[in-house]
């Protein structure tokens, strides 16, 4: 039987011809992709750049900073802090049923507090965080684009990267720690709900348990890696919107290709980070 | 000093020549109005003038500051001396009206909160919309938008209006308060660059005309040389909408 695209009776040699056409199509599809996946990458580094040389300029919208961790902080909280006692409970709920077999119940609340502040914590933080502001920033300043906002900041003597990229990256990098901590916190708190149901455990001995394997080192290094996964959030999303075009269809797009390509880098940097951590600070291991 | 030259501008956009060698000079306090067809090339004529765009050939002189010679920080000083209103208004959709209106005094000027409040709203009341400080952009019609967005292009008093088809979807009567806005604000000493393909809007504003076509300019000089042009298209364009 003939290859596809060629017809019966046509004969090897045109099978064959058609067969390399196929696969040189497939190969320019793959190489194209390829090439634009590593100049999306290079802009993108490039656009993280220009906001870190920018951020160090002169004048300082410092009051845009502070209205954007506002924002950020203030509209996130309730979701992280909701997520963060739901992640406590499910931990714990685990972290019991393995514990449990071994006669280390005592463990769970250690157990849970090292797997919130190292890893699950900072982790679910950053992707919430591209979900919800991550979206948000991709489409507020995809929409600027089309309707010609930026345009109208820049006719106003007003540099629009500074004022609507710089500034949400500067905030986005100081609410993710902040963030962070409030989620380590939250599952902390959920994890207590569901031992204290179970066992019944004081909260003052819980918290004595959690905190009894944790180092600062943990803690700081946990939380300010969050610092490089807000960056980047707000980078790639930043990006994604000033580059935006095709009028709403270009928005939603913007909005929605924030989310995954901010989601994917940061789960890649944790794995960077977490081998960096561990290269330069080996107690944290525990 | 001129308050806005074009000197041999060309742009194209891929095969597409936009603007092909295009010159003309306006002098402060005129009143010049850019005609032509949709696609020919007036709405980017200003975006040549802002610095939003710099033309593959030529130059374009800003109170002779060469726009596309100019870093940054020298082109926003230029900026603050023009004020513009886009086509479809603009507004900063996270903000009141009134918050637009202040944006360039709170970033250009050193003035008190109250100051700004009340030059603001001064601002909106000769527009008309003095009732809506507090309404956000979405509230409003198309006419207000664009009436908000000229209260905001004026907010500095610049030199320079770039004004982009003030008459656009908006209802005559409405056209006729923007028009007679900027003719005020011509007769206080302000250059006008004013794009419109509306006729009776241009004739009562404008002092100095030039008619694009494909990117060039078919004519170029006064309302009365532009009424007795032989160009067919020329004449065309001047007796539509009932302008001749």
């Amino acid at each position: 039987m003939a290859k596809a695209g060629a017809r019966a009776g046509d004969g090897p040699g045109v099978a064959a011809t058609s067969f390399t056409l196929q696969t040189l199509s497939f190969v320019d599809r793959v190489g194209a992709r390829t090439l634009g996946a590593l100049e999306q990458t290079g802009a993108i580094a490039s656009f993280g750049a220009r906001a870190m040389v920018e951020a160090a300029r002169p004048p300082y919208d410092l009051a845009e900073v502070a209205r954007h961790v506002y924002q950020f902080g203030a509209r996130s909280a309730p979701l992280i802090i909701t997520a963060g006692v739901a992640i406590g409970v499910v931990l714990s709920i685990h972290t019991r049923a393995t514990l449990e077999r071994f006669g280390a119940e005592a463990m769970i609340p250690a157990a849970l507090a090292i797997a919130l502040i190292r890893e699950t914590g900072p982790l679910i933080t950053g992707l919430l965080v591209a979900g919800r502001v991550g979206a948000g920033i991709g489409a507020e300043i995809g929409a600027m684009k089309v309707t010609e906002q930026i345009d109208a900041l820049e006719a106003n003597a007003v540099d629009a990267f500074k004022y609507l990229a710089v500034t949400r990256i500067l905030a986005l990098m100081i609410v993710m720690p902040l963030l962070t901590i409030t989620m380590d916190f939250a599952g902390i708190l959920g994890g207590y709900v569901a031992e204290a149901f179970v066992s019944g455990m004081s909260w003052s001995l819980y918290l004595e348990r959690a905190f009894s394997f944790i180092t600062y080192s943990d803690l700081i290094l946990g939380t300010l890696k969050t610092v490089v996964f807000g960056f980047l959030v707000a980078v790639v999303s930043s990006h994604l919107g000033f580059t935006t075009s095709r009028g709403t269809e270009g928005v939603g797009e913007a909005s929605t290709r924030s989310v995954v390509m901010a989601s994917v880098l940061i789960i890649l940097s944790d794995v960077i980070l977490v081998k960096l951590i561990l290269f330069f600070y080996p107690t944290v291991t525990g | 000093m001129s308050a806005v030259r074009f000197d041999h501008v060309s742009k194209a956009f891929g095969e597409k020549k936009v603007l092909d060698d295009v010159s003309f000079e306006i002098e402060p306090g005129q009143a010049f109005c850019l005609l032509g067809r949709s696609g020919t090339g007036k709405s980017v004529s200003l975006r040549h003038i802002i610095g939003l765009m710099q033309p593959d050939s030529g130059h374009v002189f800003v109170e002779d500051k060469d726009v596309s010679a100019l870093d940054r920080r020298e082109l926003a000083e230029v900026r603050k001396h023009m004020g513009v209103l886009f086509q479809n208004a603009a507004l900063f959709d996270s903000m009141t009206v009134g918050d637009n209106v202040s944006f360039p005094m709170r970033r250009h000027t050193d003035w008190s909160s109250a100051e700004i409040h009340d030059r603001a709203a001064a601002k909106l009341a000769d527009v008309g919309l003095a009732e809506n400080f507090d309404s956000m952009p979405a509230d409003l019609s198309g006419g207000m938008k664009k009436r908000a967005a000229l209260a905001r292009a004026m907010a500095l008093d610049p030199p320079i209006l770039l004004i982009d088809e003030p008459s656009a979807g908006l209802d005559p009567i409405t056209a006729r308060e923007i028009d007679e806005l900027l003719v005020k604000r011509k007769e206080a000493g302000t250059t006008l660059v004013v794009v419109t393909h509306h006729i009776p809007s241009a004739r009562a504003i404008g002092d100095q005309f030039a008619l694009l076509h494909e990117g060039r300019m078919l004519a170029h000089g006064t309302i009365d040389a532009l009424d007795a042009s032989d160009e067919p298209l020329v004449q065309a364009f001047m007796r539509a909408q009932g302008g001749g």
